[in-house]
């Protein structure tokens, strides 16, 4: 398992979904636990009687099919699929009217599905919230600039409340997997793409209520992936790119010449202290 | 590609497929040795001098050895980490009357696994030689590939094709222009990926999110209690 998972890491993560395939056929008795460890993008199934899309994960899948947030139904239909209980049903609603704008907001298009379902814990409960955005040109990116262009978003939260009432505890994991491929004609491509989690937990009033708590989280929570991914990650591998590859029309410290003129003045300096 | 110390201490050879004599066998023209590769351990077990058939005849030799020079000059200056080789690829056993096509092949890779960065720059020239025509024609393809894993994993993957060409001439004069041509392009290739990185943050990034609405502030998250008070309000009067 260990191996396997390193070569996941390794995988360009636009093969990932090949890799895994490759993988679970190699090895038919981890396929539980790697499709469970190991990120996919997610996939989309339309709710006809709401002429809406819904996504697919583990938390709204029973058997082979899944729950729509929208009309509360299985597709396909199932007799007897497991139901959120009602009063998580009412938030999760809510949930999935507000995440929809939120959305819009942010990512002017693309599909997002809430879902909520009891936890162990008596007085908690757990929630996705998931996105999906199609960015490029034959997609929703408005601008044309990808060739391909696909985020997709996994925030989990397990909620607590606290014993005194007034305060929940919150802990979410968000994952983020990303896709783009510039559309820039036929003479260069250029395609970036990765995943991210990171964990934040938090204890909140419940003065304006569990949404507006997860929500700011999960809201703070993707501007700083999507920061981190922009300065850091991209960042790093354009870094990459300029080590190995001198610019050559600018002098710069790490070129041969550069270097040459660095040991020359060091010598002048040292000579001339002598 | 991979770039590989000989066994012998000679230099290094580059393990690609056009300097392939066999599965385990690479040859480097400059050493004019053949070098047995073991794949698995990505080292080389020993070193042959490679026999008259491998190799191209004096003609082709004479400007495979020039464009040789004009290519490591190059990469001393242009790829701090960089190997090369040039092959003979096509009608390596030419005369003055014949064409001939060489094949530069520019590695350079950076491993550091330590602060999760890899990195690998791969470029294939085509040269084909037209003793004919006159004319010398190029056809490049470059490969940059960089993977940063720290506590995530993301990946650049691109490339870059183009073509040039040039007149024909003795060996030094036609090396000259060859490697000047390659060196044009290859910085060229990188001005295209400054550019790519410069319009990603604002630009190319935001297809696929913004980094705040349009209304440059935050969401904003008190509707949804808004929304429940509203709910609670309608069913209230409903039950009424």
């Amino acid at each position: 398992m260990e191996a396997a998972l390193g070569l996941m890491r390794r995988m360009p993560p636009s093969l990932s979904r090949t890799a895994l395939s490759s993988l679970l056929l190699l090895l038919p008795d981890h396929s539980s636990e790697l499709l469970s460890l190991v990120d996919q993008p997610l996939e989309v199934l339309w709710d006809e009687g709401c002429g809406k899309q819904f996504l697919l994960c583990d938390y709204n899948r029973d058997g082979d099919s899944h729950r729509s947030p929208w009309s509360n139904t299985y597709h396909p239909p199932l007799e007897d699929g497991v139901l959120p209980p009602a009063h998580l049903r009412d938030l999760e609603v809510e949930a999935n009217e507000i995440f929809a704008l939120y959305r819009d907001q942010y990512y002017e298009g693309g599909i997002s599905s809430v879902y909520l379902w009891e936890t162990d814990s008596p007085e908690g409960f757990a929630a996705c919230f998931l996105i999906k955005k199609d960015g490029s040109r034959t997609g929703e990116g408005r601008r044309g600039l990808l060739e391909q262009g696909l985020w997709d978003a996994i925030h989990v939260i397990e909620v607590e409340k606290a014993n005194d009432e007034t305060t929940a505890h919150y802990c979410l994991t968000s994952t983020v997997m990303l896709s783009m491929k510039s559309a820039t004609g036929f003479q260069g491509s250029f395609d970036l793409s990765g995943s991210i989690t990171r964990q934040m937990e938090a204890d909140l009033s419940l003065s304006e209520g569990h949404l507006s708590n997860m929500g700011r989280m999960i809201e703070d929570m993707e501007s700083k992936l999507r920061n981190g991914l922009d300065q850091v990650y991209f960042g790093k591998t354009r870094e990459m790119v300029f080590t190995l590859r001198e610019p050559l029309d600018t002098l710069t410290a790490t070129s041969a010449t550069g270097q040459s003129i660095q040991h020359e003045v060091i010598n002048d300096i040292v000579r001339s202290r002598t | 590609m991979l770039s590989v110390e000989m066994s012998d201490g000679s230099g290094q050879v580059i393990v690609c497929e056009d300097g392939e004599i066999d599965a385990n066998h690479f040859i480097d023209l400059r050493t004019a040795q053949v070098a047995t590769i073991d794949h698995i351990e990505q080292v080389c077990t020993g070193v042959r001098p490679a026999a008259d058939s491998e190799l191209p005849s004096a003609y082709v030799e004479e400007y495979r050895a020039a464009i040789d020079t004009e290519v490591v000059r190059y990469i001393e200056e242009a790829f701090p980490r960089g190997h090369c080789s040039v092959f003979a690829t096509n009608g390596k056993d030419s005369d003055e009357n014949g064409g001939f096509e060489l094949t530069v092949v520019i590695s350079s890779a950076k491993f550091s696994p330590k602060n999760f960065c890899n990195g690998r720059w791969r470029s294939i020239w085509k040269v084909q030689l037209h003793g004919d025509l006159q004319t010398v024609d190029l056809q490049g393809n470059i490969k940059i590939s960089a993977h940063y894993f720290e506590e995530g994993n993301v990946q650049l993957d691109t490339a870059y094709d183009c073509k040039d060409s040039s007149i024909f001439q003795g060996p030094a004069e036609t090396a000259s222009a060859v490697v000047g041509i390659i060196q044009h392009h290859e910085s060229e290739y990188l001005a295209y990926l400054e550019d790519c990185y410069s319009k990603l943050s604002d630009n190319t990034f935001k297809e696929l999110r913004r980094k705040l609405p349009v209304t440059r502030t935050l969401f904003f998250w008190g509707n949804a209690h808004q929304m429940s008070m509203n709910r609670e309000l309608a069913r209230e009067i409903s039950s009424k």
